[in-house]
C-alpha cells in the first residue's frame, strides 16, 4: 500500500464539496480526488476517460441501441425505447445512473439528474472500476477492439443507411431481423488458428516438398496402403466436403456470410456488421459477475477512503452507502422482488470475501484457500483475478463458504418431467462444492446457450442445410422459437433447412424439425 | 487526461428513425388498437396521447433458446431459510420467481406488447389514408405564410421604422420637463436686447438680458432637441396567416323520434369530422343548428343534451344554413362543410323544399356535406324519405356523401369511406 505518499499531496480534512449541485469545476476536482486513490493505492490502471453528461431521454436512447453511443437503425430498436420509455415515465422502473462503453478512450455517460455525490460514486463506478477492467480483462484483450469500436459502428450505421437507400428499407430490414435471430450463434467462442497468407502457404508448400524430396526412401512404396484410412479422401465424400467447408461450424452467420450460396454482397456486409458486434459483446456475456463486482468494489474502496481522508462529508458518504447498499441487495429466492442472482452483489461479496481471508484468514480459509489466506496482497489478488479470470472460472476459483453461507445459497435439482423440485445442496460441509460447481456453470454462457453447429450441406447437389443442437442435460429447444429462426435462416441461406437434436454421448438424434424451406428469400 | 462533454444540448430524439420503423412495422396490429380505442373511450378522450396494447405476433424476436420444459437442470438460489438436503417443493407455478424463469430475454410479457402512442401519432393513424374532397380548393395550402403585424413599439429598430409621433411626444415631455428654452422664447429675448441695445436705453437691464440670453443658450445647447431616450420604432411581429379556415355545420334531428342512443352516435360522427378537420385547417369552426319543425342555432351543449319536441321538418334547418353562411362566412374565405344526422324522418311534403334547397344553395356553397342516418340496431331499415330525397342528389360528382350507421363501432369505418379518397377506394 502506499498510501502514505499519497496522503501528503492530499488536501486532506477539505471535504470536496457541501451541496448536491454540481459544475465542471467540481466535477473535475472529485474527479482528480478520485483518480489519486484509484490509481495510487489501487494501481488501476486505465485508459483514457472521457465524461458525458446527458439527459433522461438520452439515456433511454443510449438503453434502446444496446447502450452503444451510436448504431444502426432498426425497428426492434424503436420497440424497446418504446417499452422502456413507457416503464420509466409510468415510475415503473428508473434508469441506471450511468453508462460505460467499452472504447478508448473509455466513454462514460452520467445522468443530468444525479447529485455530486452520486456523480463520484458514479466517476468511481465506471470511470474506474469498468474502465481498468475492460483495458485489463484478458476475454477483453483478446476478443475487443476498443480502439476500433467507435469508427466501426460509424461505418456500420452509414453503411446500413446506404444500403437503405440502395435496396429500400424492407430489403434490408429482412436480412437484419434474420441476423439478430442468428445474433446469439453468431460468435466464435474460441480463438481460430489464424489463417495463413497466400506467401506463408507458398513457403509452406515448398517447405513440404523439399522435405519429401530430402527423406525419399523408396521401401515405402512396397508398403501396402491402409484401406480404410479416413483421409483417403475420395473414398468418403461426405467426410471431405465437411472438411473443405470447414463444418462443423458453430458461428452460423460467420458460415451464412462465407457460404450462403444466394447473398448479395451487401447482404454478406450485413451478417458481418451483426456478427461482429455479437462479438464484442460476448466477453461482457461472460464477466457480469466479475465486471460490475470490480466497478462495485473499486468505488466501494474509493468512497471509504474518500470519506477517511475528510473529503466527504458525512451526509454525503451516507447517501453513498444507501445507494450502494440499494445496488448490492440480494433479495431471497421466496421474495417477490427476486428474478436471479444479483451480479452486483455476487461479485462484489466474493472480492470482500478475498480482501478479508488475505489479511484476516480464518481456520477454515486455510484449509480452503492455502495460497490466498493470509498472504495480505489482496490489491494484487484482485488485480490478478480481474485480468484472468471470466464469471465461470471466478466463481469456480474463489466462492468460498463463507460467501455460501453469507447468500444461504441451496441447490434445486429439477427434472422437467417430475412435479417436484429437490433441494440437494446446501450450505453445508457436504454441499459448498457442489453448490460451487453448479453456480459457476449456471454463469457458462457456453451452458446457457444452446449449442448448434453447420454439420452438412452438399453444395453441389440440392443444396440443403443441415444443423444440429448438440443436448446437454436433456434440455431441447424451444420448439416455436426454433421453427422462427429456422425460417429467417432458411431465408438467408436460399435453400432448404433441417435441424437435428442430437445426444453427444449417444451420437443419436432424439429430436428432428420438419425441413423449413425459404418463404420468401431475401435473395 | 479527462474530457467532460455534455450531450444535453445534442439533438434530440434519436431514435425516432427507430421509432418509425416500428410503427410501420406494427402498424396493423397498432391500426387495429386504435379502432378500437375509438369504440370505448368517451369522445373527448379520443384525442389524447394513448396507451395502447398491441399483440407482438410480427413484433417477437425468436431466437434459439432451452425451453423450460425439458431436461434436467440444476437452480443455485439464494437465501434459504428452512431447507436441508432431500426437501422437496412443489413446482411453481409459471412466473412466481421459481428459477425457471430465463426463457424470455427482453424480460417481458410474450404476449402483449404495451407502449405509449403521443397525441399526434395517433391521430395519424386514426386518419391514415383519408384524404378531405377537393382539397385543392381555395386558400387551402399546406404551407404556412407569415405577414406582419404592428406590435407595439420599442426603443430600437431600423430608421425607416422610426414613429415620428412617439418620437416627438417623448422629446416634448422630456423638453418640458428639463425646462429647455423655447425658441419662441429665444426670439422674443433676442428682439428686446436688439430693440434695448438699439436705444440705449436701460443698460441695467440690457445687461440682465445679455446674460440671461447666454445661460439660456447654454440649457438650449446641454438639453438636445431630440435625445436618442426618445426614440421610439415601430413594432413588427411576424404572425402566422392561418393558410386556412373552414367552419362546420352540424344539423341534427332533435325531434321525439330519434334516441339518445342515436344522438350519441351522432355525437361520435360530429366529433371525429371535428378532429378531422381541425387536422387540416388552422381554424375551425363550428355552427350547431338543432331542428324540429322549426331551426335553432345553439351552443354544443344544448345542441347534444337538451330535449325538444316537436314535428319534423329538414328544410328550416338548411335555409338557416344558408342565412347563416351568407351572414357570417363568406364563401371566398372559408372552406365550408356540413354535416347532417336524422334518423330519416321527414315531412313528406317537406321533400320537394328539401331537395330544391339543397341542390340550388346548400350543395354549391359547400366543399362536402355528408349526411349519416342514424337507426337502432333492431329496426329493420326500409328506406326513408330523406333518404330517397337525398339518393337523387348524391349521383354524379357531387359533394354529398351519405351513409347509414348502426352501432357504435359502424362510426369509424363509415367515417374512413366517406374521406377515402376516390382513386384508393377503386
Amino acid at each position: 500500500m502506499t498510501e502514505p505518499a499519497t496522503e501528503t499531496r492530499a488536501p486532506t480534512g477539505q471535504p470536496l464539496f457541501t451541496g448536491s449541485d454540481w459544475g465542471y469545476r467540481d466535477v473535475m476536482r472529485v474527479y482528480d480526488a478520485v483518480a489519486e486513490i484509484a490509481h495510487g493505492e489501487l494501481g488501476l490502471d486505465t485508459y483514457p476517460n472521457q465524461i458525458e453528461v446527458i439527459d433522461s431521454e438520452q439515456m433511454l436512447d443510449a438503453y434502446a441501441s444496446m447502450g452503444l453511443p451510436l448504431f444502426y437503425r432498426h425497428w426492434s430498436f424503436g420497440k424497446h425505447f418504446a417499452h422502456d420509455e413507457m416503464l420509466y415515465r409510468k415510475g415503473y422502473t428508473g434508469l441506471a445512473y450511468e453508462i460505460v462503453i467499452n472504447s478508448k478512450p473509455c466513454i462514460s455517460y452520467i445522468m443530468e439528474e444525479n447529485t455530486l455525490t452520486m456523480q463520484t460514486l458514479v466517476l468511481a463506478h465506471a470511470a474506474f472500476g469498468h474502465n481498468h477492467f475492460f483495458k485489463n480483462n484478458r476475454l477483453f484483450r483478446e476478443w475487443t477492439d476498443a480502439d476500433g469500436i467507435l469508427d466501426y459502428l460509424d461505418f456500420a450505421k452509414g453503411f446500413v443507411t446506404e444500403c437503405e437507400e440502395h435496396y429500400g428499407v424492407q430489403a434490408v430490414e429482412r436480412v437484419l431481423d434474420a441476423a439478430h435471430a442468428l445474433m446469439t450463434q453468431g460468435v466464435h467462442r474460441y480463438p481460430k488458428p489464424r489463417s495463413r497468407s497466400l506467401r506463408e502457404e507458398r513457403d509452406r508448400e515448398i517447405e513440404r516438398i523439399r522435405y519429401e524430396e530430402q527423406t525419399y526412401n523408396d521401401l515405402w512404396r512396397t508398403v501396402p496402403g491402409d484401406p480404410e484410412d479416413p483421409l483417403g479422401d475420395e473414398d468418403d465424400p461426405v467426410a471431405a466436403r465437411r472438411q473443405r467447408l470447414g463444418l462443423p461450424e458453430e458461428n452460423l452467420l460467420y458460415f451464412l456470410e462465407k457460404r450462403a450460396p444466394r447473398l448479395e454482397h451487401w447482404q454478406r456486409e450485413l451478417l458481418r456488421i451483426v456478427r461482429n458486434i455479437a462479438q464484442y459483446f460476448y466477453p461482457q456475456k461472460q464477466t457480469k459477475v466479475m465486471n460490475e463486482g470490480c466497478a462495485t468494489a473499486v468505488h466501494y474502496y474509493v468512497m471509504n477512503r474518500l470519506h477517511e481522508r475528510g473529503q466527504l462529508t458525512d451526509g454525503a458518504f451516507l447517501e453513498c452507502l444507501h445507494n450502494h447498499t440499494n445496488v448490492v441487495f440480494q433479495p431471497g429466492f421466496d421474495d417477490r422482488r427476486f428474478s436471479s442472482i444479483n451480479p452486483y452483489a455476487l461479485g462484489f461479496a466474493i472480492l470482500q470475501d478475498l480482501q478479508r481471508m488475505a489479511t484476516e484468514p480464518t481456520e477454515e480459509d486455510r484449509r480452503w484457500f492455502p495460497g490466498i489466506a493470509g498472504s495480505g496482497d489482496w490489491v494484487g489478488l484482485w488485480h490478478e483475478a480481474w485480468r484472468e479470470f471470466r464469471d465461470e472460472s471466478f466463481i469456480l476459483q474463489f466462492l468460498s463458504p463463507k460467501v455460501i453461507r453469507d447468500f444461504r445459497l441451496f441447490r434445486l435439482h429439477d427434472e422437467a418431467a417430475s412435479p417436484e423440485l429437490v433441494v440437494d445442496a446446501i450450505h453445508d460441509e457436504a454441499g459448498y462444492r457442489d453448490i460451487r460447481r453448479s453456480l459457476a456453470q449456471r454463469h457458462d454462457i457456453a451452458h446457457l446457450e444452446p449449442d448448434i453447429q453447420v454439420v452438412d450441406v452438399d453444395l453441389t447437389g440440392d443444396r440443403k442445410l443441415i444443423l444440429e443442437h448438440r443436448i446437454t442435460d436433456g434440455v431441447t429447444l424451444e420448439r416455436s422459437d426454433a421453427f422462427a429462426v429456422l425460417r429467417h435462416l432458411a431465408n438467408l441461406w436460399g435453400y432448404g433447412v433441417k435441424l437435428y437434436e442430437v445426444n453427444p454421448v449417444t451420437e443419436r438424434a432424439v429430436n428432428e424439425y420438419p425441413e423449413v424451406d425459404p418463404a420468401s428469400p431475401v435473395a | 487526461m479527462v474530457n467532460i462533454i455534455d450531450r444535453r444540448r445534442n439533438p434530440k430524439g434519436k431514435s425516432l428513425a427507430n421509432r418509425q420503423r416500428f410503427l410501420r412495422r406494427a402498424k396493423r396490429q397498432v391500426l387495429d388498437a386504435v379502432n378500437e380505442a375509438s369504440s370505448k373511450r368517451k369522445v373527448a378522450d379520443v384525442a389524447g396521447g394513448e396507451q395502447i396494447t398491441i399483440p407482438t405476433d410480427g413484433l417477437h424476436e425468436p431466437t434459439f433458446r432451452k425451453s423450460a420444459d425439458s431436461g434436467v437442470r440444476e437452480h443455485v438460489l439464494p437465501g434459504n431459510k428452512e431447507y436441508v438436503v432431500g426437501d422437496t417443493i412443489p413446482r411453481p407455478e409459471e412466473g412466481s420467481g421459481g428459477g425457471s424463469r430465463e426463457g424470455s430475454p427482453s424480460g417481458e410479457g410474450e404476449d402483449e406488447f404495451t407502449f405509449a402512442l403521443s397525441r399526434d401519432e395517433f391521430l395519424d393513424l386514426f386518419f391514415e389514408g383519408l384524404e378531405l374532397p377537393d382539397l385543392v380548393k381555395r386558400q387551402v395550402k399546406r404551407s404556412d405564410q407569415y405577414t406582419l403585424q404592428r406590435a407595439g413599439f420599442s426603443v430600437s429598430g431600423s430608421p425607416s421604422s422610426l414613429n415620428v409621433e412617439r418620437t416627438m411626444r417623448n422629446s416634448l415631455s422630456r423638453r418640458i420637463a428639463l425646462q429647455r428654452p423655447k425658441g419662441e422664447e429665444l426670439r422674443e429675448l433676442d428682439e428686446e436686447i436688439d430693440r434695448l441695445e438699439r436705444s440705449g436705453a436701460e443698460p441695467e437691464r440690457l445687461r440682465e438680458l445679455i446674460e440671461l440670453r447666454r445661460s439660456k443658450r447654454e440649457r438650449t445647447r446641454s438639453i438636445p432637441y431630440i435625445d436618442p431616450v426618445d426614440i421610439r420604432h415601430n413594432r413588427y411581429e411576424q404572425v402566422r396567416q392561418p393558410a386556412s379556415q373552414a367552419v362546420m355545420f352540424c344539423l341534427m334531428d332533435v325531434s321525439g323520434s330519434m334516441t339518445e342512443e342515436m344522438k350519441d352516435l351522432a355525437k361520435r360522427f360530429f366529433m371525429l369530422l371535428y378532429l378531422f378537420l381541425e387536422r387540416r385547417y388552422r381554424y375551425v369552426d363550428l355552427v350547431f343548428i338543432r331542428h324540429t319543425h322549426i331551426a335553432q342555432e345553439v351552443d354544443e351543449d344544448t345542441f347534444f343534451y337538451s330535449r325538444e319536441t316537436g314535428g319534423t321538418l329538414v328544410s328550416p334547418a338548411l335555409e338557416m344554413m344558408r342565412e347563416i353562411v351568407e351572414a357570417r362566412y363568406p364563401v371566398g374565405d372559408w372552406n365550408i362543410y356540413g354535416a347532417q344526422a336524422s334518423d330519416g324522418d321527414n315531412t313528406p311534403a317537406d321533400n320537394p323544399a328539401t331537395t330544391r334547397l339543397m341542390q340550388r344553395s346548400i350543395l354549391p356553397l359547400c366543399q362536402y356535406f355528408a349526411y349519416i342516418e342514424v337507426g337502432s340496431g333492431q329496426a329493420v331499415h326500409l328506406t326513408s324519405d330523406l333518404w330517397r330525397a337525398y339518393e337523387r342528389l348524391a349521383e354524379g360528382e357531387s359533394p354529398l356523401a351519405m351513409r347509414r350507421v348502426r352501432t357504435r363501432s359502424d362510426i369509424f369505418p363509415v367515417f374512413r369511406d366517406l374521406f377515402t379518397p376516390a382513386e384508393l377506394k377503386a
